[in-house]
């Protein structure tokens, strides 16, 4: 029995950190979120030992759903060990006591911030997003009043405005992440501040979704093998990001890549977004080109010895 | 058939309450896990864990179970008729969830069901509103029996291609019924089926196909 377990059973907690009144009714929520694919689901967020913004609503998400038998993943950005997978992560081992892992395909339950692993998910996972606004029209019309008759009438012009303008402007839809997504045919909905190039994973995932949004207290979720439609024009259909080189580290092409600084000297590199993914393709021998340099290898190490601690 | 209730028992008022969840806690997320799964993937079943002890009849373990997990003092139940007449049934709910019990199947967060086969419309349920579909009624059908009555297909969300499902009892025009609740998505009535000691569910968006006999 390790440290937490002893606090646990002392009854600092309830499992989890939530009532069991408030795990029911977040489950309520999200079983309704289940039935009606993309619909915003009202809860009644609680407010949670972090401030807005660090994920209360995926938190609750998995506090709600989460198993002292379930494996957690946390990650920020595609990352295992940045600040907030890192602080999220610490607040499960502390109040839940389950396994966490780093490791995509062992984790049962994964909570994100706006990436979705490179490794295919299986039906045993489950996915859970942070989302900071969960409405798709919000910044298109302020009131939830409207928002909601918009999506009572499937009325979405309004958002087919906004791409088209987006090309009017720049010649093609320059919306990179939070990309709006139509999900079987009826809601319009937000994915999440991911970037654009996980939309596709997102249709027809084997895995089930869910999505908390902890400040305007809504949940929505997409059950597995569901058909979720990034919205585009005939002539100008749905793409995703281009990468021209490979991850610098382990020469992984169609993955999504982050750009890191090496030193004040306009040296930089890209690398895969998805650190567990790269990790376990290094590990696997592949190297990139920027394997064997020093302030490439600096900041893998580091990485590593993290990683292991 | 586990539900052969055609006098609901009273034997409430002088014997003691029978126990819930050995382990609330944990029990509660086991069944939660179950129910969610089962609404993700239409058709599909998962065991539930049961009550420490058997609830009073014509409430079926399964359904205590269901209860237990989702009922609180924030949704309204609603009761068929044998569940109502029992005095021991409406007491257990009443001291381990707290859930208001109701009449008017129309105000109903959840709909306990134990004869299937003589329940009310879909239609008399909340059916929720085009702005808040999700206020509807979750309706819990008890005592089914799964894979022996006449197959259904699905297709929708959570199914990969189709899939085949059968249970019952049912009322007669029931999957007729279905189809029209699917009809008017995203407004409509989820439906959980409890059996012996499995779960199934058929969330609104699932779109049913009759197999001619």
């Amino acid at each position: 029995m390790n440290d937490t377990a002893q606090i646990y059973d002392q009854g600092e907690y309830n499992f989890a950190y939530l009532d069991e009144q408030t795990k029911r009714m977040i489950r309520r929520a999200i079983l309704k979120g289940i039935a009606i694919p993309g619909y915003q689901v009202p809860f009644a967020s609680r407010e949670m030992p972090m401030p807005y913004g660090w994920g209360t609503g995926g938190v609750q998400v998995t506090a709600a759903v989460l198993g002292k038998d379930d494996c957690l993943k946390m990650i920020d950005q595609g990352s295992d060990d940045t600040t907030n997978a890192v602080s999220l992560r610490g607040f499960f081992e502390k109040t839940a006591g389950v396994r966490t892992t780093y490791e995509t395909s062992e984790a049962t339950v994964i909570q994100t911030r706006h990436r979705i692993p490179e490794k295919t998910l299986t039906e045993d996972q489950i996915l859970v997003f942070q989302v900071p606004i969960p409405e798709p029209l919000r910044f298109l019309e302020p009131r939830e009043t409207e928002t909601r008759k918009m999506h009572a009438l499937e009325d979405y012009g309004l958002m087919h405005v906004k791409l088209y303008e987006d090309i009017a402007k720049n010649g093609h839809i320059a919306t990179t992440y939070a990309y709006p997504v139509k999900v079987n045919d009826r809601y319009v909905m937000d994915p999440s501040p991911t970037p654009k190039f996980d939309n596709p994973k997102i249709d027809e995932m084997a895995a089930l979704q869910l999505y908390g949004a902890g400040r305007e207290k809504r949940i929505y979720a997409i059950p597995p093998y569901t058909k979720v439609k990034s919205l585009d024009f005939e002539d100008y259909p749905f793409e995703v990001q281009k990468f021209d080189k490979p991850c610098a580290l382990c020469g992984a092409e169609n993955v999504y890549l982050d750009e890191v600084i090496l030193d004040d000297r306009g040296g930089r590199m890209f690398v895969c977004s998805d650190s567990d993914h790269c990790e376990e393709r290094r590990a696997q021998g592949h190297t990139g080109p920027m394997a064997a340099n020093p302030a490439a290898a600096q900041i893998t190490e580091k990485n590593q010895r993290e990683t292991t601690r | 058939m586990e539900t052969t209730v055609s006098t609901p028992v009273q034997n409430g008022r002088s014997t003691p309450l029978s126990a819930g969840f050995l382990d609330p806690v944990h029990d509660a997320q086991a069944c939660f896990r179950a129910i969610m799964s089962v609404m993700a993937r239409p058709g599909t079943r998962q065991k539930l864990v049961m009550c420490s002890e058997v609830p009073p009849e014509p409430l079926t373990p399964a359904a205590a179970a269901i209860a237990l997990t989702l009922f609180d003092y924030d949704t309204p139940v609603w009761l068929d008729r044998p569940l109502m007449q029992s005095e021991a049934v409406k007491a257990f709910l009443r001291f381990h969830t707290g859930a208001p019990i109701l009449s008017e199947p129309v105000e109903a967060a959840f709909a306990l069901v134990s004869e299937p086969q003589s329940m009310i419309p879909l239609a008399s349920f909340n059916q929720g509103s085009a702005e808040y579909p999700d206020q509807s009624t979750t309706v819990i059908l008890t005592g089914q029996t799964f894979g022996k009555a006449q197959a259904v297909t699905l297709a929708g969300p959570g199914i990969k291609d189709t899939a085949s499902f059968s249970t019952g009892p049912t009322p007669p025009v029931f999957w007729d019924q279905v189809v029209s609740n699917n009809r008017q998505f995203p407004r409509g009535v989820d439906l959980i089926f409890a059996g012996t000691a499995e779960v199934a569910a058929l969330p609104r968006s699932t779109r049913i196909t009759l197999t001619e006999a």
